[in-house]
């Protein structure tokens, strides 16, 4: 599924740029000079529909939907590569992340993809356990993507089980509430920061 | 002389040989890892990448309580875990409106972070602080007989570079030397195994972790040797869907760099948990002798 080639509206196109502003350093992709260097230290490149520096040009020019339902800030592995070798110095890797954080917030990404799947069910589990709960991570992760991807993973998940490296049981912090009580913040500042735009 | 400790997620579960290891380890130089109390995840990469104020406050509760502790560090063995809070705690340190959102989070919670713990890399302690010198000594059993290939991956010296290069690490390969053993040539070395693509987009980090082993079995290594978790995971748990996909025959050792320090020190195999790794270690500690 590919977003029309269409500049976004004025109203999205305002959300976007606010919250680019109130990340650190989340607007300075203005400043791409469009070498390409990170799309050639990518190891994931090959496998992106547009380059990081595609992805800069289509927004400064407007396109917002069009660079987040594209497929390549999911498929960014986070080995900061492009980040050291930038030569306007965009911290390339976080501004991919601030992307992630403005298309799910927008429900604007391929519902495809699992990587937003994957990262949700990671949350899901911070907040229950406090302490990320490998065998309850995969196996939501998998019967919300691929049921069949688990079948596929129990003989390494056997594996580990019985080398002693999969616990049946979640992980317990006493500071749990702590934990909860430190999201519900965070949740109210998002919510205040956004203004009268939502 | 003690370090709080962070031990993370995965060292508590799948990567337990590699807290086995690392504790041994420590002990056998004469230093202690005091386990940082009710300690929570450090947000991993896949919470960072789309929950960013939330998973600097969340994992700044972490350097909350180890400054409350009065520590002056913090040490990670989990290279993920290592970033994770490195991040918290330069976005606290550098960007003051942050530092302001993070504290008003974590005081929700009864808790606050000024800034002054030091986040240090398992690694980074071994080699810097306690030296190679001090390593040579405690090796009873050198690794003469074997050729490592030492795999720093990316989270340990990106973005920051500040403990080793962010493209062609070295500490774990003098750290190597140190223990007897050849070190192989590996321009691999600092290339990303795929990390949590391995579960999201599998085709992509297949194929590089193809690109490790292949690298390390063409320069002749008898064993990989890795400083997080994830790397090793994907590097040994999935051979044989690689095998399958590629036409390759790997079956290469993957291990902790701390349980080969360990069979260097003379430390019995079981106690580094190496019979819990996936790909077997068998010819490594056989060589080893």
């Amino acid at each position: 599924m590919q977003a029309e080639n269409v500049i976004s509206s004025p109203d999205l196109q305002e959300r976007f740029w606010k919250a680019m502003k109130e990340i650190p350093d989340g607007e300075k992709f203005k400043m791409c000079i469009q070498c390409g260097t990170c799309g050639g230290s990518c190891p994931s490149s090959d496998a992106m529909e547009y380059t990081p520096r595609e992805i800069f040009a289509m927004l400064r020019a407007g396109y917002i939907e069009k660079a987040l339902m594209a497929n390549t800030i999911w498929n960014c592995v986070s080995c900061y590569l492009c980040t050291v070798r930038c030569p306007a110095e965009i911290k390339i890797t976080d501004t991919m992340y601030a992307l992630k954080t403005f298309a799910m917030n927008e429900g604007l990404y391929n519902k495809k993809f699992k990587a937003p799947i994957m990262a949700k069910a990671f949350v899901g589990n911070m907040e229950r356990y406090g302490r990320n709960f490998e065998m309850e991570l995969l196996i939501r992760y998998y019967l919300a993507t691929n049921p069949f991807g688990l079948l596929a993973m129990s003989p390494l998940g056997a594996a580990l089980f019985f080398k002693g490296r999969l616990p049946l049981l979640p992980p317990k912090i006493k500071g749990q509430e702590q934990i909860r009580k430190i999201m519900k913040a965070v949740d109210e500042m998002e919510q205040n920061g956004k203004g009268g735009a939502q | 002389m003690k370090y709080l400790y962070y031990p993370g997620c995965s060292p508590e579960t799948s990567a337990l040989p590699y807290d086995m290891s690392a504790r041994e380890v420590a002990k056998a130089l004469g230093f202690e890892l005091e386990e940082l109390e009710d300690w929570n995840c450090c947000g991993a990469t896949s919470y960072i990448s789309f929950k960013d104020l939330l998973a600097s406050a969340v994992t700044a509760r972490n350097l909350a309580i180890a400054e409350k502790a009065g520590a002056e560090n913090i040490v990670a063995i989990c290279s993920a875990c290592y970033l994770g809070l490195v991040k918290a705690n330069n976005i606290t340190a550098k960007d003051p409106e942050w530092k302001e959102k993070i504290n008003k989070a974590l005081g929700a919670a009864g808790l606050e972070y000024h800034g002054t713990v030091k986040v240090r890399h398992f690694l980074e302690v071994i080699v810097k602080d306690i030296g190679l010198d001090a390593v040579r000594e405690k090796v009873t059993k050198p690794l003469t007989n074997i050729t490592v290939a030492s795999y720093s991956g990316c989270q340990l010296s990106r973005p920051y570079g500040d403990i080793d290069d962010e493209e062609f690490p070295e500490m774990m390969d003098e750290l190597m030397g140190a223990l007897g053993a050849k070190v192989a040539h590996f321009p691999q070395k600092g290339k990303c195994c795929g990390g949590m693509l391995m579960s999201t987009v599998p085709d992509v980090a297949l194929k590089l972790n193809k690109n490790i082993l292949l690298c390390a079995e063409e320069n002749g290594a008898d064993c990989i040797s890795t400083c997080c978790p994830l790397c090793q995971m994907n590097l040994e748990g999935y051979q044989g869907t690689i095998n399958n996909k590629f036409g390759t025959r790997f079956n290469v050792p993957v291990l902790y760099f701390t349980q080969l320090m360990g069979l260097a020190f003379g430390i019995p195999a079981e106690k580094l948990g190496i019979s819990r790794n996936l790909a077997s270690c068998r010819p490594v500690v056989v060589k080893v002798g």
